[in-house]
């Protein structure tokens, strides 16, 4: 006690500064927060550096050639775009049906609703080689051979790996992003739209369609562009559902095989015949890759600054 | 937004419904209540049709004579003149499942992955909800964003190119591919979950108990070290549990960088054989309905279990952890 007041409150504040400004963990953790920023970067500094060169016009518009070592990669953005398609008709309606009987049929404290909370967490957390050997199990084998069965007469048609059966299965995936981005959005709805809706005699139904949906339109639409920047970028569930090494011709039929930007780079790190004369193909086609993700992933960012900006008015 | 005209039926009152309007609601009704069942209907349906294809090993007495569960875990005889060991060869005159190699490479890749990861994904957490300025935070967001953004199969290409081969020539190690190799690239996947959920712990704890703090005298450090850390140890103790989840059952990447040579050896610098890394390689090629077919499914079926469990635990845990700080809040 003595000592405080000999030196006074000043001493103590001196005292305070110098602790906060070389105390140990703030210096640590920045430290370490840096590390992050700078793996991000020498990462993409990298792929960007070893891919710009052959980015070319010719490059995004032609097929592979001689076993690989040339040409472009057009096939596989077309598959890859394709696949994307077919996921999305498939996701949105179910996701953002998902998200309506959460948010307005469903009592929030009822088991059941609960349990399908649970679900959706559980489903975002299935390793997606996973969902890719379900795919393969259910859609391939248990879908697609029963309809062989029942509508071809035992001949080969659905159940074999295919567009359809790995579009589905990236759609089971994705399930989750598209649920809990378009919940998000709705709980920013404010509750007098829909008392007003009410109020004027429209049913639950007339409110969602009229009222609900055109209110959330940009929630659904992150959730949508989210899954596809996700789905466009997984390997693992499309490898045995219908992903094709190289193939001569494009994907036109729902039961045609394709190729796919993700795992052509699997495809061109591992198997290709002449490393040497891969590799800049094979970073040109990684910083593709990453170009569509994160522009994906950007847009999805502005989109759901719109929402937020208009909400604030 | 469209005007809605409430039109009154003559014949009954019916509250300004018209009848097929009413209709149309009861249909939606059950359309809209079935899809929310999907989500369930998803997650039964994964664990039925894994468990039919993965279950033969346990029962059908074709695959027993090819291989059985004690076969799997326990060393098997291999060329003459050798001793047993964990052999994993599918595709052979004699086809041998040994697990524990796979198991072990698993593991090993993943507690690199979290040795790499938890430091920097802890730390960055702990400073963007401590102690950095609002524009550093704002900074930090999009970067951990940008970084959960790369496919998987870029940071496997990234770890095989490049990775590698830096981590070579700093160990001097005898392959490029191997469990450290890997587990880092997987770290760095990791970061972003193990990231996002410490940070929310990290806010969850009420402002109350910092200003509290402060009021007493403590420095913002002592603040961190003392009250805020130990509420949310275990958020980020499930913050880790996640990442594990995340990491083990990640696939591309240890496909790619681990060298994928299935050898029962605990270092981690020799080459490993995952899991998920052996049902990728291995089920294009296989036979439909073979014993092999049924074994991958079995090793998929275990992912599946553990990674179930840990997500299911640690989303329960968190819920709770949540509950009772804001309870305690209020």
């Amino acid at each position: 006690m003595a000592n405080m007041q000999a030196h006074g409150p000043v001493a103590l504040v001196q005292r305070r500064r110098w602790r906060r400004l070389f105390s140990p963990l703030p210096l640590i953790t920045g430290f370490l927060t840096l590390c992050v920023v700078l793996m991000l970067v020498v990462i993409l500094w990298n792929i960007v550096a070893g891919g710009v060169g052959r980015l070319t016009w010719e490059f995004l518009t032609t097929a592979p050639s001689q076993g690989m070592t040339a040409g472009g990669i057009f096939p596989a953005i077309f598959g890859t775009v394709f696949l994307v398609i077919l996921m999305t008709i498939a996701v949105i309606p179910l996701g953002v049906a998902t998200a309506v009987y959460l948010r307005y049929y469903a009592r929030p404290d009822a088991w059941f609703s609960r349990a399908v909370q649970i679900a959706v967490k559980n489903l975002a957390g299935v390793p997606s080689i996973v969902i890719g050997l379900f795919g393969l199990g259910f859609f391939v084998q248990f879908v697609g051979v029963g309809i062989d069965k029942s509508f071809f007469g035992g001949e080969v048609t659905m159940g074999q790996p295919a567009i359809l059966w790995a579009s589905l299965t990236l759609a089971l995936l994705t399930l989750p992003v598209v649920i809990i981005s378009t919940e998000e959005a709705m709980r920013a709805i404010p509750t007098d739209y829909l008392e007003a809706s009410y109020a004027l005699g429209a049913t639950r139904w007339q409110t969602i369609r009229r009222v609900v949906l055109p209110s959330s339109m940009t929630g659904i639409l992150t959730g949508g562009i989210l899954a596809v920047s996700r789905g466009a970028g997984e390997v693992a569930p499309i490898m045995f559902t219908g992903a094709a090494y190289f193939l001569p011709y494009l994907p036109t039929k729902l039961n045609d095989q394709f190729m796919e930007l993700g795992y052509h780079v699997y495809v061109l790190s591992t198997q290709s015949p002449d490393v040497d004369a891969t590799l800049p193909l094979l970073y040109s086609t990684v910083l593709v890759l990453l170009l569509l993700t994160f522009a994906l992933n950007a847009l999805a960012v502005v989109v759901r600054a719109r929402l937020r900006v208009r909400q604030a008015v | 937004m469209p005007v809605i005209t409430p039109h009154v039926s003559r014949t009954r009152p019916s509250y300004g419904l018209r009848p097929a309007d009413r209709r149309r609601d009861r249909i939606m009704k059950y359309v809209i209540t079935g899809s929310g069942f999907a989500a369930i209907l998803a997650i039964i349906l994964i664990f039925v049709f894994i468990g039919k294809e993965a279950l033969p090993v346990l029962t059908s007495p074709e695959v027993h004579q090819e291989v059985t569960l004690s076969k799997m875990v326990t060393p098997l005889e291999g060329r003459a003149g050798k001793p047993k060991a964990y052999i994993w060869q599918p595709v052979s005159q004699v086809p041998k499942y040994s697990l524990p190699p796979l198991v072990l490479g698993s593991l090993k890749a993943t507690l690199v992955a979290l040795l790499f990861a938890t430091p920097f994904a802890i730390g960055a957490a702990i400073y963007s909800s401590e102690f950095a300025p609002r524009r550093a935070r704002e900074l930090i967001k999009p970067v951990i964003e940008m970084l959960a953004g790369i496919p998987s199969v870029v940071l496997g290409f990234f770890a095989l190119i490049v990775l590698a081969g830096w981590l070579k020539d700093l160990f001097d190690w005898k392959y490029r591919l191997n469990a450290t190799t890997a587990g880092i690239a997987l770290g760095v996947a990791a970061i972003p979950i193990i990231y996002t959920v410490a940070e929310e712990a990290l806010r969850a704890v009420p402002r109350q108990y910092r200003e509290a703090a402060q009021a007493l005298g403590a420095t913002p450090w002592q603040v961190a070290r003392s009250v805020v850390l130990p509420s949310a140890a275990p958020g980020i103790f499930a913050a880790i549990a996640l990442g594990f989840g995340r990491a083990i059952g990640e696939t591309m990447i240890v496909l790619m960088a681990s060298g994928n040579a299935a050898t029962w050896s605990w270092s981690l610098g020799d080459s490993v054989r995952t899991m998920s890394a052996t049902v990728a390689a291995e089920m294009a090629e296989v036979v439909h309905g073979s014993a092999h077919y049924n074994v991958l499914f079995f090793i998929g079926a275990l992912l599946f279990v553990v990674t179930f469990l840990i997500n299911f635990l640690g989303e329960l845990y968190i819920g709770r952890l949540r509950r009772r700080l804001t309870g305690s809040a209020a």
